[in-house]
């Protein structure tokens, strides 16, 4: 059967991992490579490197930072923030990632996904989508890091970017980011149950029910465990046991 | 023993020579039929569209493969590259697939979301040379939204919308719909048992 994925997700600021809650109060967690193996050896089923630097000078180490990364992974490695065009794109595909992934830029130029699919193939693109719930109905798409309303609908534009050759949909809870009370589960069943292609659920992991609750009810494909790994690499290793005791498909052991 | 790694312009081959690279084995990423005939083993890897596999025939990469396996070498193709050896694909219906294996890859059933993403767990046939020493049950890495069919060559099933060929073998050719060079420590004893085929 297949098995639901648990990505570890590792925010990089000018070539360090970073930690922090809501970008406030970053501190240094270390260097991403020996991060990444080392969640790689505790059982994560992928990796996710995020860009956050907010700074030209800091953001150029990070094809180093991906090269360096890719040189140890053995599972599959995606790269993000801060892709803005197929040349981006091929660079970091050039310096050893397998899936970028990509939000406000498709958001601005909705072709781009089509353009990075077309070369690279639908499965090395993920489209990531932040969204917020709107007052009376529904869920707006935000961009520039969920500083920008859009004005989209979620499950329009997750439509969208399957339809123009996304592999995945990576979906950002912006209600629940960071405050460990839980995915958002309505969010994730609406978008996951409107395309054909995996979502990946993120924001607001605080507890191995959490994600049990996810895969269960919000009907999602993977899940990025974030500031909840922060507490120790172990603890990816136990997500997934207490995941696998609960009778959720996991590769475990493994 | 050198490996050729025939690129053909479909996805991050620079990925599977990685994975020789940390096995210790010489491997090199080309698309001249020379380089491949003179290769040891053969690596035919590839993600995305079956039309993409039209190029092998205008770089010649077909005919030196073809020769490589008529002379008895190890070939290995890995998820396109394995849906190569087929007969064909629906994916690209009027490029010709090299026919080692019989029958048409088709895409998944609609009731299951494609691509099919993610670790999924084989049923592996214990003849198998490829998978020797691997577990029954064993999770690798797919990804992929057209599978090929069962066939009397096949090695390892997998089960997603129905069961479909994660692996073919036939002697010294060597099929895998799954990514070895991104399945952590099964796949990496995969390309470790085919590096130590004899050449």
């Amino acid at each position: 059967m297949l098995t639901k994925r648990i990505i570890a997700c590792l925010d990089v600021n000018g070539g360090r991992v970073v930690k922090g809650v809501q970008f406030l109060n970053l501190k240094d967690a270390g260097d991403p490579a020996d991060l990444a193996e080392a969640h790689s050896a505790a059982g994560a089923d992928e990796i996710v490197l995020l860009d956050i630097s907010a700074t030209a000078e800091k953001r150029a180490t990070l094809l180093d930072t991906v090269r360096r990364t890719a040189q140890r992974l053995f599972i599959p490695f995606t790269v993000g923030g801060g892709i803005r065009s197929l040349r981006d794109a091929a660079a970091v595909f050039d310096s050893g990632a397998d899936k970028v992934s990509i939000n406000s830029a498709a958001l601005s130029d909705p072709g781009l996904i089509s353009c990075i699919a077309d070369r690279f193939g639908s499965q090395a693109v993920i489209v990531a989508i932040d969204a917020k719930r709107k007052d009376n109905d529904g869920y707006e798409v935000f961009s520039r890091g969920g500083r920008t309303a859009t004005g989209r609908d979620a499950c329009a534009w997750a439509k969208e970017a399957e339809s123009r050759g996304a592999g995945e949909i990576l979906l950002t809870s912006m209600d629940r980011d960071g405050t460990g009370a839980g995915f958002d589960c309505e969010l994730t069943r609406v978008i996951s149950d409107s395309v054909r292609i995996p979502v990946i659920a993120s924001g607001g992991a605080g507890s191995a029910e959490h994600f049990i609750t996810i895969f269960r009810e919000g009907h999602a494909d993977a899940a990025l465990a974030a500031s909840i790994l922060h507490y120790g690499l172990t603890e990816i290793a136990e997500l997934k046991q207490t995941l696998a005791q609960a009778g959720v498909p996991m590769r475990w052991p493994c | 023993m050198n490996i050729a790694i025939v690129d053909y312009g479909a996805g991050n081959l620079a990925s599977v020579k990685k994975a020789f690279d940390a096995l210790g084995t010489d491997s090199l990423i080309t698309s001249d039929p020379g380089q491949i005939a003179s290769a040891d083993k053969i690596v035919v890897p590839g993600v995305g569209h079956f039309a993409t596999t039209a190029a092998l025939n205008i770089t010649g990469a077909r005919k030196a493969v073809e020769d490589a396996i008529a002379c008895g070498k190890s070939v290995l193709g890995i998820c396109l590259g394995m849906q190569w050896m087929f007969q064909s694909s629906s994916e690209a219906s009027e490029v010709e697939g090299l026919g080692l294996f019989s029958g048409e890859c088709k895409r998944f059933p609609e009731d299951v979301k494609a691509p099919h993403v993610g670790w999924n767990e084989l049923a592996v046939s214990p003849a198998s040379r490829l998978f020797s020493g691997i577990a029954q049950g064993a999770f690798v890495y797919f990804t992929h939204s057209y599978r090929a069919p069962i066939v009397e060559q096949t090695v390892a099933t997998c089960e997603y919308g129905g069961v479909f060929s994660a692996a073919v073998e036939q002697g010294h050719v060597f099929g895998v719909q799954f990514h070895p060079e991104k399945s952590g420590a099964v796949g990496r004893k995969l390309l470790e048992n085919f590096c130590g085929l004899p050449c």
